[in-house]
Protein backbone atom coordinates (compact mmCIF):
# COMPACT_ATOMS: atom_id res chain seq x y z
CA UNK A 1 0.00 0.00 0.00
CA UNK A 2 1.44 3.35 -1.03
CA UNK A 3 0.39 6.16 1.25
CA UNK A 4 1.80 9.43 0.06
CA UNK A 5 4.26 11.13 -2.28
CA UNK A 6 6.13 14.37 -1.63
CA UNK A 7 8.47 16.11 -4.04
CA UNK A 8 10.96 18.65 -2.67
CA UNK A 9 12.87 21.11 -4.80
CA UNK A 10 16.56 21.63 -4.21
CA UNK A 11 15.94 24.43 -1.73
CA UNK A 12 13.77 22.16 0.43
CA UNK A 13 10.45 23.64 -0.65
CA UNK A 14 7.50 21.36 -1.16
CA UNK A 15 6.55 21.42 -4.85
CA UNK A 16 4.23 18.43 -5.00
CA UNK A 17 2.16 16.47 -2.56
CA UNK A 18 -0.34 13.69 -3.12
CA UNK A 19 -2.03 11.21 -0.81
CA UNK A 20 -3.03 7.85 -2.23
CA UNK A 21 -5.01 6.62 0.76
CA UNK A 22 -7.90 8.14 2.69
CA UNK A 23 -7.50 6.07 5.82
CA UNK A 24 -5.27 8.55 7.66
CA UNK A 25 -5.93 12.00 8.98
CA UNK A 26 -4.34 14.66 6.84
CA UNK A 27 -2.05 17.43 7.95
CA UNK A 28 -2.74 21.02 7.10
CA UNK A 29 -0.98 22.31 4.00
CA UNK A 30 1.25 24.44 6.20
CA UNK A 31 2.32 21.36 8.17
CA UNK A 32 3.31 19.64 4.95
CA UNK A 33 5.55 22.59 4.11
CA UNK A 34 7.12 22.36 7.58
CA UNK A 35 7.55 18.60 7.20
CA UNK A 36 9.32 19.11 3.87
CA UNK A 37 11.58 21.82 5.26
CA UNK A 38 12.43 19.73 8.32
CA UNK A 39 13.25 16.69 6.23
CA UNK A 40 15.46 18.80 4.00
CA UNK A 41 17.45 19.92 7.03
CA UNK A 42 17.65 16.45 8.57
CA UNK A 43 18.78 15.06 5.24
CA UNK A 44 21.60 17.59 5.05
CA UNK A 45 22.68 16.73 8.61
CA UNK A 46 22.63 12.97 8.01
CA UNK A 47 24.82 13.43 4.95
CA UNK A 48 27.43 15.09 7.20
CA UNK A 49 27.05 12.61 10.07
CA UNK A 50 28.11 9.60 8.05
CA UNK A 51 31.35 8.10 9.44
CA UNK A 52 32.45 7.10 5.93
CA UNK A 53 32.71 10.59 4.50
CA UNK A 54 35.40 12.03 2.23
CA UNK A 55 37.59 12.70 5.29
CA UNK A 56 38.03 8.96 5.82
CA UNK A 57 38.74 8.37 2.15
CA UNK A 58 35.27 7.29 1.14
CA UNK A 59 32.68 8.80 -1.16
CA UNK A 60 30.41 11.46 0.30
CA UNK A 61 27.25 10.06 1.84
CA UNK A 62 24.03 10.66 -0.02
CA UNK A 63 22.22 11.22 3.26
CA UNK A 64 19.12 9.64 4.76
CA UNK A 65 17.57 7.11 2.41
CA UNK A 66 15.12 4.97 4.35
CA UNK A 67 13.29 5.43 7.61
CA UNK A 68 11.18 2.58 8.94
CA UNK A 69 8.67 2.48 11.75
CA UNK A 70 5.98 0.04 12.78
CA UNK A 71 3.37 1.84 10.75
CA UNK A 72 5.16 3.16 7.74
CA UNK A 73 8.31 3.21 5.73
CA UNK A 74 9.66 6.38 4.22
CA UNK A 75 12.06 6.18 1.32
CA UNK A 76 13.91 9.16 -0.13
CA UNK A 77 15.27 9.31 -3.64
CA UNK A 78 17.51 12.22 -4.47
CA UNK A 79 18.16 13.11 -8.10
CA UNK A 80 21.48 14.41 -9.39
CA UNK A 81 20.08 17.92 -9.40
CA UNK A 82 19.02 17.78 -5.76
CA UNK A 83 15.30 17.23 -6.18
CA UNK A 84 14.02 14.79 -3.56
CA UNK A 85 11.20 12.30 -3.92
CA UNK A 86 9.75 11.08 -0.63
CA UNK A 87 7.51 8.06 -0.74
CA UNK A 88 5.56 6.92 2.30
CA UNK A 89 4.42 3.32 2.14
CA UNK A 90 3.36 0.53 4.45
CA UNK A 91 6.40 -1.29 5.93
CA UNK A 92 5.77 -4.48 3.90
CA UNK A 93 5.53 -2.70 0.52
CA UNK A 94 7.99 -4.38 -1.89
CA UNK A 95 10.16 -2.70 -4.58
CA UNK A 96 9.86 0.84 -3.30
CA UNK A 97 13.03 1.89 -5.13
CA UNK A 98 11.58 0.63 -8.42
CA UNK A 99 8.40 2.64 -7.81
CA UNK A 100 10.44 5.75 -7.00
CA UNK A 101 12.48 5.41 -10.18
CA UNK A 102 9.32 5.10 -12.22
CA UNK A 103 7.89 8.20 -10.53
CA UNK A 104 11.11 10.04 -11.35
CA UNK A 105 10.69 8.96 -14.95
CA UNK A 106 7.13 10.31 -15.01
CA UNK A 107 8.40 13.54 -13.46
CA UNK A 108 11.11 13.84 -16.11
CA UNK A 109 8.52 13.29 -18.86
CA UNK A 110 5.40 15.10 -17.79
CA UNK A 111 6.83 17.87 -15.63
CA UNK A 112 10.21 18.73 -17.08
CA UNK A 113 9.08 18.51 -20.71
CA UNK A 114 6.04 20.67 -20.08
CA UNK A 115 6.67 24.19 -21.44
CA UNK A 116 4.27 25.68 -18.90
CA UNK A 117 6.12 24.36 -15.87
CA UNK A 118 8.46 26.80 -14.19
CA UNK A 119 11.40 25.08 -12.65
CA UNK A 120 11.52 24.84 -8.82
CA UNK A 121 7.90 25.97 -8.62
CA UNK A 122 4.92 23.93 -7.40
CA UNK A 123 3.92 21.24 -9.90
CA UNK A 124 0.53 21.71 -11.47
CA UNK A 125 0.63 19.40 -14.43
CA UNK A 126 -2.55 17.56 -15.15
CA UNK A 127 -0.77 14.98 -17.35
CA UNK A 128 1.64 14.16 -14.50
CA UNK A 129 -1.26 13.66 -12.05
CA UNK A 130 -3.03 11.44 -14.54
CA UNK A 131 -0.07 9.21 -15.31
CA UNK A 132 0.98 9.03 -11.67
CA UNK A 133 -2.47 7.85 -10.61
CA UNK A 134 -2.60 5.37 -13.48
CA UNK A 135 0.70 3.93 -12.26
CA UNK A 136 -0.06 3.86 -8.52
CA UNK A 137 -3.73 2.74 -8.61
CA UNK A 138 -3.13 -0.87 -9.72
CA UNK A 139 -0.55 -1.27 -6.94
CA UNK A 140 -2.94 -0.44 -4.13
CA UNK B 1 49.13 14.76 -41.65
CA UNK B 2 46.68 14.33 -38.85
CA UNK B 3 47.17 17.90 -37.81
CA UNK B 4 46.78 19.46 -41.24
CA UNK B 5 43.60 17.46 -41.65
CA UNK B 6 42.02 18.97 -38.62
CA UNK B 7 43.28 22.41 -39.59
CA UNK B 8 41.81 22.28 -43.04
CA UNK B 9 38.65 20.92 -41.48
CA UNK B 10 38.42 23.87 -39.18
CA UNK B 11 39.25 26.18 -41.99
CA UNK B 12 36.46 24.73 -44.09
CA UNK B 13 33.89 25.90 -41.58
CA UNK B 14 33.97 29.30 -43.22
CA UNK B 15 33.55 27.93 -46.70
CA UNK B 16 30.80 25.40 -46.29
CA UNK B 17 29.77 25.46 -49.93
CA UNK B 18 33.22 25.66 -51.53
CA UNK B 19 34.02 22.86 -54.01
CA UNK B 20 36.29 21.17 -51.51
CA UNK B 21 33.60 20.60 -48.91
CA UNK B 22 32.25 17.54 -50.65
CA UNK B 23 35.65 15.89 -51.08
CA UNK B 24 37.27 13.85 -48.38
CA UNK B 25 40.27 15.47 -46.66
CA UNK B 26 42.57 12.60 -47.63
CA UNK B 27 41.89 12.88 -51.39
CA UNK B 28 44.67 14.37 -53.52
CA UNK B 29 42.49 17.38 -54.31
CA UNK B 30 42.17 18.27 -50.68
CA UNK B 31 45.91 17.84 -50.19
CA UNK B 32 46.54 20.25 -53.00
CA UNK B 33 44.28 22.73 -51.34
CA UNK B 34 46.00 22.11 -48.05
CA UNK B 35 49.16 23.58 -49.54
CA UNK B 36 47.38 26.89 -49.96
CA UNK B 37 47.95 29.35 -47.16
CA UNK B 38 46.13 27.96 -44.15
CA UNK B 39 45.86 29.86 -40.93
CA UNK B 40 48.32 28.69 -38.31
CA UNK B 41 46.85 26.53 -35.58
CA UNK B 42 46.57 29.45 -33.16
CA UNK B 43 44.63 31.70 -35.51
CA UNK B 44 42.51 28.79 -36.62
CA UNK B 45 41.46 27.98 -33.12
CA UNK B 46 40.84 31.59 -32.21
CA UNK B 47 38.72 31.96 -35.31
CA UNK B 48 36.76 28.81 -34.68
CA UNK B 49 35.97 30.12 -31.22
CA UNK B 50 34.12 33.07 -32.68
CA UNK B 51 32.64 31.19 -35.62
CA UNK B 52 29.12 29.87 -35.85
CA UNK B 53 28.54 26.55 -34.17
CA UNK B 54 27.45 24.86 -37.40
CA UNK B 55 29.09 21.47 -37.50
CA UNK B 56 29.91 19.11 -40.27
CA UNK B 57 30.59 15.42 -39.94
CA UNK B 58 34.10 14.13 -40.56
CA UNK B 59 33.13 12.95 -44.05
CA UNK B 60 31.96 16.52 -44.78
CA UNK B 61 28.64 15.28 -46.06
CA UNK B 62 26.00 17.87 -45.39
CA UNK B 63 22.30 17.11 -45.24
CA UNK B 64 22.09 18.30 -48.87
CA UNK B 65 24.49 15.60 -50.06
CA UNK B 66 22.35 12.79 -48.72
CA UNK B 67 19.69 10.99 -50.64
CA UNK B 68 16.23 12.31 -49.84
CA UNK B 69 14.91 8.84 -49.11
CA UNK B 70 17.60 8.23 -46.53
CA UNK B 71 15.45 9.52 -43.70
CA UNK B 72 12.32 7.77 -44.96
CA UNK B 73 10.97 5.65 -42.13
CA UNK B 74 13.72 6.88 -39.82
CA UNK B 75 12.71 7.70 -36.27
CA UNK B 76 13.75 10.61 -34.12
CA UNK B 77 14.02 10.90 -30.38
CA UNK B 78 10.69 12.01 -29.00
CA UNK B 79 12.38 13.52 -25.95
CA UNK B 80 14.54 15.84 -28.03
CA UNK B 81 11.51 16.88 -30.03
CA UNK B 82 9.59 17.48 -26.79
CA UNK B 83 12.33 19.73 -25.44
CA UNK B 84 12.66 21.63 -28.72
CA UNK B 85 8.91 22.10 -29.04
CA UNK B 86 8.69 23.10 -25.39
CA UNK B 87 11.26 25.81 -26.00
CA UNK B 88 9.38 26.96 -29.10
CA UNK B 89 6.21 27.35 -27.03
CA UNK B 90 8.04 29.22 -24.28
CA UNK B 91 9.78 31.47 -26.81
CA UNK B 92 6.51 32.25 -28.53
CA UNK B 93 4.77 32.82 -25.20
CA UNK B 94 7.22 35.55 -24.24
CA UNK B 95 6.43 37.49 -27.39
CA UNK B 96 2.65 37.47 -27.45
CA UNK B 97 -0.09 39.11 -25.46
CA UNK B 98 -2.89 36.56 -25.69
CA UNK B 99 -3.70 32.94 -26.29
CA UNK B 100 -4.94 33.63 -29.82
CA UNK B 101 -1.65 35.29 -30.71
CA UNK B 102 0.25 32.34 -29.27
CA UNK B 103 -1.76 29.90 -31.36
CA UNK B 104 -1.16 32.07 -34.41
CA UNK B 105 2.59 31.96 -33.78
CA UNK B 106 2.61 28.20 -33.36
CA UNK B 107 0.49 27.91 -36.47
CA UNK B 108 3.05 29.98 -38.38
CA UNK B 109 5.86 27.70 -37.18
CA UNK B 110 3.92 24.68 -38.39
CA UNK B 111 3.17 26.39 -41.68
CA UNK B 112 6.82 26.59 -42.66
CA UNK B 113 7.27 22.93 -41.73
CA UNK B 114 4.26 21.93 -43.83
CA UNK B 115 5.42 23.77 -46.94
CA UNK B 116 8.70 21.86 -46.94
CA UNK B 117 7.21 18.57 -45.91
CA UNK B 118 4.69 18.52 -48.76
CA UNK B 119 7.45 18.82 -51.33
CA UNK B 120 9.38 15.96 -49.75
CA UNK B 121 6.35 13.69 -49.48
CA UNK B 122 5.28 14.23 -53.07
CA UNK B 123 8.85 13.65 -54.22
CA UNK B 124 8.97 10.43 -52.25
CA UNK B 125 5.79 9.15 -53.82
CA UNK B 126 7.88 8.94 -57.00
CA UNK B 127 6.07 7.90 -60.15
CA UNK B 128 2.77 7.39 -58.40
CA UNK B 129 2.83 10.96 -57.11
CA UNK B 130 0.16 13.22 -58.46
CA UNK B 131 -1.50 16.57 -57.88
CA UNK B 132 -4.68 16.17 -55.90
CA UNK B 133 -7.62 18.03 -57.36
CA UNK B 134 -10.50 16.85 -55.18
CA UNK B 135 -11.14 17.79 -51.57
CA UNK B 136 -11.49 14.19 -50.44
CA UNK B 137 -8.27 13.23 -52.19
CA UNK B 138 -6.16 15.87 -50.49
CA UNK B 139 -7.76 15.19 -47.10
CA UNK B 140 -6.97 11.50 -47.42
CA UNK B 141 -3.42 12.38 -48.39
CA UNK B 142 -3.20 14.38 -45.17
CA UNK B 143 -4.78 11.81 -42.86
CA UNK B 144 -2.79 8.93 -44.30
CA UNK B 145 0.44 9.85 -46.04
CA UNK B 146 1.24 13.01 -44.09
CA UNK B 147 0.16 11.65 -40.70
CA UNK B 148 2.13 8.45 -41.22
CA UNK B 149 5.22 10.35 -42.30
CA UNK B 150 5.26 12.54 -39.20
CA UNK B 151 3.51 10.53 -36.49
CA UNK B 152 3.86 6.97 -37.82
CA UNK B 153 0.12 6.36 -37.59
CA UNK B 154 -2.92 7.47 -39.57
CA UNK B 155 -5.24 10.13 -38.16
CA UNK B 156 -8.08 8.74 -36.06
CA UNK B 157 -11.00 10.20 -37.95
CA UNK B 158 -11.93 12.38 -40.91
CA UNK B 159 -15.39 13.88 -40.83
CA UNK B 160 -17.43 16.37 -42.79
CA UNK B 161 -19.39 18.98 -40.90
CA UNK B 162 -23.16 18.55 -41.11
CA UNK B 163 -23.97 22.20 -40.61
CA UNK B 164 -21.37 23.83 -42.79
CA UNK B 165 -20.60 22.82 -46.32
CA UNK B 166 -17.05 24.20 -46.15
CA UNK B 167 -15.92 22.56 -42.92
CA UNK B 168 -14.11 19.29 -42.40
CA UNK B 169 -12.67 17.79 -39.25
CA UNK B 170 -9.65 15.59 -38.68
CA UNK B 171 -9.40 14.11 -35.19
CA UNK B 172 -6.32 12.85 -33.42
CA UNK B 173 -6.95 11.09 -30.11
CA UNK B 174 -3.53 11.88 -28.71
CA UNK B 175 -1.59 14.45 -30.75
CA UNK B 176 2.11 13.68 -30.63
CA UNK B 177 3.14 17.29 -29.98
CA UNK B 178 0.92 17.44 -26.89
CA UNK B 179 2.14 14.22 -25.23
CA UNK B 180 4.06 15.92 -22.45
CA UNK B 181 2.19 19.23 -22.35
CA UNK B 182 -0.30 20.12 -19.63
CA UNK B 183 -1.90 23.46 -20.31
CA UNK B 184 -2.55 25.46 -17.13
CA UNK B 185 -6.19 26.00 -16.16
CA UNK B 186 -6.13 29.72 -16.81
CA UNK B 187 -5.17 29.10 -20.46
CA UNK B 188 -7.55 26.24 -21.12
CA UNK B 189 -8.58 27.46 -24.58
CA UNK B 190 -5.02 26.97 -25.76
CA UNK B 191 -4.08 23.88 -27.68
CA UNK B 192 -0.43 23.62 -28.70
CA UNK B 193 -1.46 21.35 -31.57
CA UNK B 194 -1.95 24.67 -33.39
CA UNK B 195 1.50 23.78 -34.67
CA UNK B 196 0.05 20.64 -36.24
CA UNK B 197 -2.83 22.71 -37.63
CA UNK B 198 -0.24 24.97 -39.27
CA UNK B 199 1.30 21.98 -41.04
CA UNK B 200 -2.11 20.97 -42.43
CA UNK B 201 -2.87 24.53 -43.47
CA UNK B 202 0.40 24.81 -45.36
CA UNK B 203 -0.19 21.55 -47.21
CA UNK B 204 -3.71 22.61 -48.19
CA UNK B 205 -2.60 26.08 -49.26
CA UNK B 206 0.31 24.76 -51.28
CA UNK B 207 -1.98 22.28 -53.05
CA UNK B 208 -4.28 25.13 -54.04
CA UNK B 209 -6.95 24.36 -51.49
CA UNK B 210 -6.80 27.62 -49.52
CA UNK B 211 -8.15 27.00 -46.03
CA UNK B 212 -7.97 28.00 -42.39
CA UNK B 213 -7.09 25.23 -39.96
CA UNK B 214 -7.49 25.49 -36.20
CA UNK B 215 -6.94 23.01 -33.38
CA UNK B 216 -9.56 22.45 -30.69
CA UNK B 217 -9.42 20.27 -27.58
CA UNK B 218 -12.36 17.93 -27.12
CA UNK B 219 -11.31 15.77 -24.16
CA UNK B 220 -13.26 12.69 -23.24
CA UNK B 221 -12.96 9.92 -20.69
CA UNK B 222 -10.63 7.65 -22.67
CA UNK B 223 -8.76 10.36 -24.57
CA UNK B 224 -8.06 13.36 -22.35
CA UNK B 225 -5.92 14.92 -25.07
CA UNK B 226 -8.25 14.43 -28.02
CA UNK B 227 -7.89 17.21 -30.54
CA UNK B 228 -10.00 18.10 -33.55
CA UNK B 229 -8.47 20.00 -36.44
CA UNK B 230 -11.17 22.14 -37.98
CA UNK B 231 -10.58 22.85 -41.66
CA UNK B 232 -12.52 25.72 -43.19
CA UNK B 233 -12.09 25.91 -46.95
CA UNK B 234 -12.43 29.11 -48.89
CA UNK B 235 -15.26 29.58 -51.33
CA UNK B 236 -13.07 29.00 -54.42
CA UNK B 237 -12.47 25.42 -53.29
CA UNK B 238 -16.20 24.75 -52.98
CA UNK B 239 -16.90 26.34 -56.37
CA UNK B 240 -14.29 24.15 -58.03
CA UNK B 241 -15.61 21.07 -56.26
CA UNK B 242 -19.12 21.86 -57.51
CA UNK B 243 -17.81 22.08 -61.08
CA UNK B 244 -16.22 18.65 -60.74
CA UNK B 245 -19.51 17.14 -59.67
CA UNK B 246 -21.54 18.74 -62.48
Amino acid sequence: MILSLLILNKAGGLVYHRDFSNTFTKLSSNDYLVLAGTFHGVHAITARLSPFGPSSGGTPSSGLEVMESEHFRMQCFQTLTGTKFLLFTEPQQPNVDVILRRIYELYADYVMKNPFYQIEMPIRCEAFDRHLMAYIKPKQ
Amino acid sequence: MERSNTDSFRHSQYLPFSPTTSSHPSTPLAQKHASLPIPTPTTASSLSGSASTLRYSQSRKTIYDRHLNRSKGAELSKASFAFLFGEMVQYAQKRVSGIQDLEKKLNAHGYSVGQRLLELLVWREGRSGKRETRVLGILQFITNTLWRAIYNKPADALEKSRDHEDEYMISDNDPMVNTYISVPKEMNQLNCAAFQAGIIEAVLDSCMFPARVTAHSVPNETWPGKTVFLIKFEQVVLDREAEFIS
